[in-house]
């Protein structure tokens, strides 16, 4: 909330290389105080990510072999075919499918009109501007329980309910947090950059879509992974919005998996590896831009 | 006198492009934040169950929620589990910063492990934790049993246990994002005032209470600020464990407002609810911005 420039990876860097001269790993010489420091936070690594190796190994085992005791990590017969009984047990193709273009939708038009408005209240203007953005800020402090019965009767009125559009519609149009943190950005672009565009003749959608947006590059990536994670894991609206099995969302379908299948926890766990893995494996590969992005837009306001 | 006409027309066709801009984020405000506020407020002095005449009851619902028992004890249970839980995510996150931002290279590699949770939805990370909780065949279970703990509770259905189990698990979800909030300040801080602490002789543990935290003072607020209103509606994780039977002792506001407005149809005094709980999260929020004189310090 504090830092201006917020370029956490030329500061991770900066960092980084700042600790490899006094007591990183690697460059400096070693020191006996690092074996704490690592004892303690591979101990820390090792508690967040057990959880997750229970799951995979339980996704493995024969039903039976959960109920030993001891229990045991590692299966003693390893029975992967859990994961095609889970497969089978709910229509996970259909889930991802509805997860990923519903989540990608949100983000990009929610990139598009947040920047468009985080244009007009830095750059333009027009009257109501500080009273509209003073409202637009204020919406923050208003959670989302006390609008999503209002906002039920207005979609069954559109007749919306159980539809992807109650899911896509409303977060795309509006977004206080976005518009927001991209007006933060936009005040920082030099003004002259446009002053020489428009002496050059260019109106108001050229400047915005050639030189505004390219420059916006960083905090829309941001805002991106912000959004699409957020609608990737939400459950509260889906589970409000819809009713058909054939609409649901991952979310939805591992809740209701876990509805049908109570006693069969090793196929649970299967669905649950299912609908965990495919963030995860994309968080490994593209951490550094994921944990920024989240810093980033938490860092703004 | 044309050249007045002229600046005139042009700032029209400013503020114009400014409208214009703004549109479809205008729509969505009024259509989807400031209407649905206002017809809430409204509800909330109504009886409606969304398909018969919506009829005026006056302050009817926001006396009946303080005479519902449930939601007396609901209430209860949201606060006890935001003051176990914000504390705990507050320092966990910052002891784990703390030393996370002294690995140097290998920082990266241990934020996969902490942020991980983080990027998995709170339905499995529910499904995965029901699973370590059920006492038939919870793994902390029986380590607390191999270390001469007779009758580990069953975490979940037990009273004591159901809301400090709850906290644990959005503990360990919501740590990463802790860590690396505090670890993006802590990098902020200037290394040649530790330094000079270092010159001066100032032991760790003072240059953590005089440096440290008050430097790190504004991202103290703001992530306190923002978890409490985030734990005042904690609703996932109670749902996905107790389905609609969740123990009295387990419900949460949210939890309470989701069954009234969708299964009882009660919209009216689901509404009446949610502004109660509008109010509280507005009240704990201006508290912390009169408190924070008193400890939040700022730089520039």
């Amino acid at each position: 909330m504090t830092s201006s420039s917020s370029e956490i990876a030329a500061r991770d860097l900066e960092a980084a290389r700042r600790k490899n001269t006094s007591h990183g790993l690697g460059g400096g010489r070693f020191k006996p105080s690092w074996i704490p420091l690592h004892l303690l936070l591979v101990a820390g690594s090792l508690v967040m990510f057990v959880p997750f190796l229970w799951m995979l190994f339980s996704a493995m085992k024969p039903l039976d072999e959960i109920f030993a005791q001891p229990p045991k990590l590692l299966p003693k017969v390893w029975q992967p075919q859990n994961f095609v009984t889970a497969w089978q047990g709910a229509d996970f193709a259909r889930a991802y499918l509805n997860s990923v273009y519903i989540a990608g939708l949100v983000t990009v038009f929610t990139l598009i009109t947040c920047s468009m408005a985080a244009y007009a209240f830095a750059r333009i203007r027009f009257p109501g501007r500080k009273v509209i953005f003073g409202v637009f800020l204020a919406t923050l402090m208003v959670p989302f329980q006390l609008t999503v019965i209002p906002l039920y009767v207005i979609m069954g009125q559109l007749r919306w309910i159980d539809t992807h559009l109650a899911l896509i519609v409303p977060p795309s149009l509006f977004n206080a947090f976005g518009v927001f943190l991209l007006r933060q950005y936009v005040r920082g672009i030099p003004l002259e950059l446009e002053e020489a565009a428009s002496i050059d003749g260019a109106g108001r959608v050229r400047i915005f879509t050639t030189i505004i947006l390219p420059l916006l590059r960083t905090p829309l990536v941001a805002l991106g992974i912000f959004v699409f994670l957020g609608q990737w894991n939400s459950f509260f609206s889906p589970l409000i919005f819809l009713n058909s099995d054939r609409n649901f969302t991952i979310p939805l379908v591992v809740n209701q998996f876990k509805g049908a299948y109570s006693s069969d926890w090793t196929s649970l766990m299967a669905a649950t590896t299912m609908a965990a893995l495919p963030m995860l494996l994309i968080f490994i590969i593209a951490q550094r831009q994921i944990v920024q992005g989240i810093a980033l837009s938490g860092s703004k306001t | 006198m044309a050249l007045a006409v002229d600046v005139k027309r042009r700032r029209r066709t400013e503020a114009l492009w400014g409208y214009a801009f703004l549109t479809p984020q205008l729509i969505g405000l009024i259509a989807f934040m400031v209407g649905p506020l206002v017809f809430a407020i409204v509800l909330s002095f109504s009886s409606w169950d969304g398909l018969g005449s919506r009829t005026f009851v006056g302050l009817q619902n926001f006396i009946g929620v303080w005479q519902n028992e449930q939601l007396r004890q609901s209430w209860l249970n949201t606060a006890w589990f935001t003051a176990l839980q914000v504390p705990g995510l507050l320092i966990t996150g910052f002891f784990f910063a703390f030393f996370i931002q002294k690995a140097g290279r290998l920082t990266p590699f241990y934020r996969i492990f902490f942020f991980a949770p983080q990027v998995t939805s709170t339905v499995a990370v529910g499904a995965i934790w029901l699973w370590l909780l059920n006492p038939e065949i919870s793994p902390i279970s029986a380590l607390l049993k191999s270390l001469g703990v007779p009758n580990p509770p069953d975490w979940l259905q037990d009273p004591g246990t159901a809301i400090p189990a709850i906290v644990l698990v959005s503990i360990w979800q919501g740590l990463g994002y802790m860590i690396v909030m505090f670890v993006a300040g802590l990098q902020n801080i200037s290394p040649t005032l530790m330094e000079a602490a270092d010159i001066d002789g100032a032991s760790e543990w003072q240059k953590l209470r005089k440096i440290t935290v008050p430097l790190l003072s504004p991202t103290i607020l703001f992530l306190s600020i923002t978890s409490i209103i985030g734990s005042f509606q904690v609703f996932d994780y109670i749902y996905f464990f107790f389905d609609t039977t969740a123990p009295a002792n387990a419900h949460t506001i949210v939890y309470d407002i989701v069954n009234i407005a969708f299964r009882e149809f009660k919209f009216g005094f689901a509404a009446a609810i949610a502004v109660y709980l509008f109010l509280v999260l507005l009240a704990l929020t201006g508290l912390q911005f009169l408190a924070q004189k008193r400890w939040v310090h700022y730089t520039e």
